[in-house]
């Protein structure tokens, strides 16, 4: 690729195949600069990053952070309980003010109530998307499909499952979107009332039988249960959703010797997966930590750099 | 379509790359206090090819490292994002030790600067040197090279390529006159 054209990171459904695969190539560049004993290259020097958090999040906003200050850029982390959002100022207004300070990336997690799409309109910054709502969470697909390519090699023509709350995760809608980009078939897989009709619409095979969907997996995305969006009652009991949905090493067994397990994390250890299989599948769910250090660089470093052309800001 | 000029022969780099090894050796004395940092593309290979000559002359194997200076770069937001950054390794210890810059064409300068920067991230060599095997002249810095291949006087407008066998198939340097206002 000559020239890196996106000035936002707003979706994967965004990225050509030859974008992803750019990032993925400096992500795996960038791996190396957090093995120095100075962990740091100067490439966003005097750039200002702005971390919105509208929702919590600790682990994005730490791996953003910290990608950010090992490309030297100057972070500053503003979340929703420290901020006046809770005097009520619109997110909107949140976004102009904040557009007076200069910034060069806005990186932006939020209830998708409002669309990023509509903030670009409100800041010359480029903006990077950390999950907005039920819609997409780009840089987790990026760094799960960069874990797969890592292990396997390759992430050409993939089977790929995805098990779990299927309705609530905007990481599930990133990887259909991100694999579906290599030639990948993607399943998903959980109970009915987490997974809405409406995603065969984004040719993916929809199975409500885990035992059978593993077998031809060569990934398994295991996605948490959010008990936090849980509003109303989608399954009778954890107990259930463990007996037909949870990762046990019977279930396992069914699957191909070389399959990948992965998980966006934080894992709730006997409800997604059963922690007597923690030694065999944590290392590599860390390894996707590490990787989202790197792809997280990745997607700084393009949008950062770039040539700013001004634009009108309403 | 006569716009190339071959300046040295595959022969003569490997005259060049002897001479400059000798000319190391000589004022450094000792190879194992020298470290090689080849500047990513042609500097690595040219590295390479001092380091082997280096095990020919003097029996001893010395420490290589390859450095990309892209993020680096004093320009990196005026042309843009490279979306190529190669590998840097430099997995051994610098302090105390001669650093030995390789690069295949010295002209302005700022690769050098970045390249200083860079190695110092590294650690704290005892002197950093630089060796080119084309000086080419136009310099934007106070910056000059303590070995040199070949002096090569030219104007801004031209071009000087060094070509290797191992990324080029084929050992020359030529320098190409601009004639498609590129």
């Amino acid at each position: 690729m000559e020239q890196w054209t996106k000035k936002h990171i707003l979706g994967i459904k965004d990225l050509s195949r030859d974008e992803i695969e750019t990032v993925f190539n400096l992500a795996a560049s960038f791996k190396e600069i957090s093995q120095r004993e100075v962990k740091k290259v100067p490439a966003l020097r005097g750039k200002t990053v702005l971390n919105l958090f509208f929702e919590n999040s600790t682990r994005t906003r730490t791996s953003f952070e910290l990608a950010a200050k090992r490309l030297s850029g100057d972070v500053v982390n503003f979340s929703v309980s420290t901020s006046s959002l809770a005097k009520e100022e619109s997110i909107i207004d949140t976004i102009k003010n904040l557009e007076t300070y200069h910034p060069d990336i806005m990186i932006i997690r939020i209830e998708s109530s409002t669309s990023l799409h509509t903030l670009t309109k409100y800041t010359q910054a480029s903006i990077v998307n950390a999950g907005d709502g039920r819609n997409e969470h780009p840089t987790q697909a990026l760094l799960d499909m960069f874990t797969v390519k890592e292990v396997r090699g390759n992430v050409e023509n993939l089977n790929v499952l995805i098990v779990g709350d299927i309705m609530h995760s905007r990481v599930a809608r990133s990887n259909i979107f991100g694999f579906q980009r290599f030639g990948g078939k993607v399943t998903v897989c959980g109970p009915s009332t987490l997974i809405p009709y409406e995603f065969q619409n984004l040719g993916v095979k929809i199975s409500y039988d885990f035992d059978k969907a593993i077998e031809d997996a060569d990934v398994v995305i295991m996605l948490r249960i959010q008990k936090e969006r849980q509003t109303s009652c989608f399954f009778p009991t954890m107990r259930e959703y463990l007996d037909r949905f949870a990762l046990t090493p019977e279930r396992l067994r069914r699957a191909k010797k070389d399959v990948i397990i992965m998980h966006p994390g934080p894992i709730n250890w006997d409800i997604e997966i059963s922690s007597s299989l923690k030694e065999q599948v944590h290392p590599l769910i860390l390894k996707q930590a590490e990787n989202g250090l790197a792809v997280r660089m990745a997607v700084l470093y393009l949008v950062g750099t770039q040539k700013r052309e001004l634009v009108e800001v309403e | 379509m006569n716009n190339q000029k071959e300046i040295l022969t595959g022969e003569d780099i490997k005259r060049t790359l002897y001479r400059l090894t000798h000319e190391i050796l000589e004022k450094d004395l000792d190879p194992k206090n020298i470290v090689l940092i080849g500047i990513q593309t042609r500097g690595v290979h040219l590295a390479k090819r001092i380091k082997n000559i280096i095990k020919e002359l003097e029996n001893y194997d010395i420490d290589l490292g390859i450095l990309d200076i892209t993020l680096y770069r004093d320009d990196l937001t005026a042309i843009g994002p490279k979306p190529v950054v190669k590998e840097t390794k430099i997995d051994f210890d610098l302090s105390g030790k001669v650093a030995i810059l390789v690069d295949d064409v010295l002209f302005t300068g700022r690769t050098v600067r970045a390249s200083l920067d860079a190695i110092l991230d590294f650690g704290r060599p005892k002197r950093i040197e630089l060796l080119v095997l084309v000086d080419r002249g136009h310099r934007e810095l106070p910056i000059r090279a303590d070995f040199v291949g070949k002096n090569i006087p030219t104007n801004a407008g031209e071009r000087v390529e060094v070509h290797l066998q191992e990324v080029d198939g084929k050992d020359e340097v030529v320098v190409l006159r601009n004639t498609d206002n590129r």
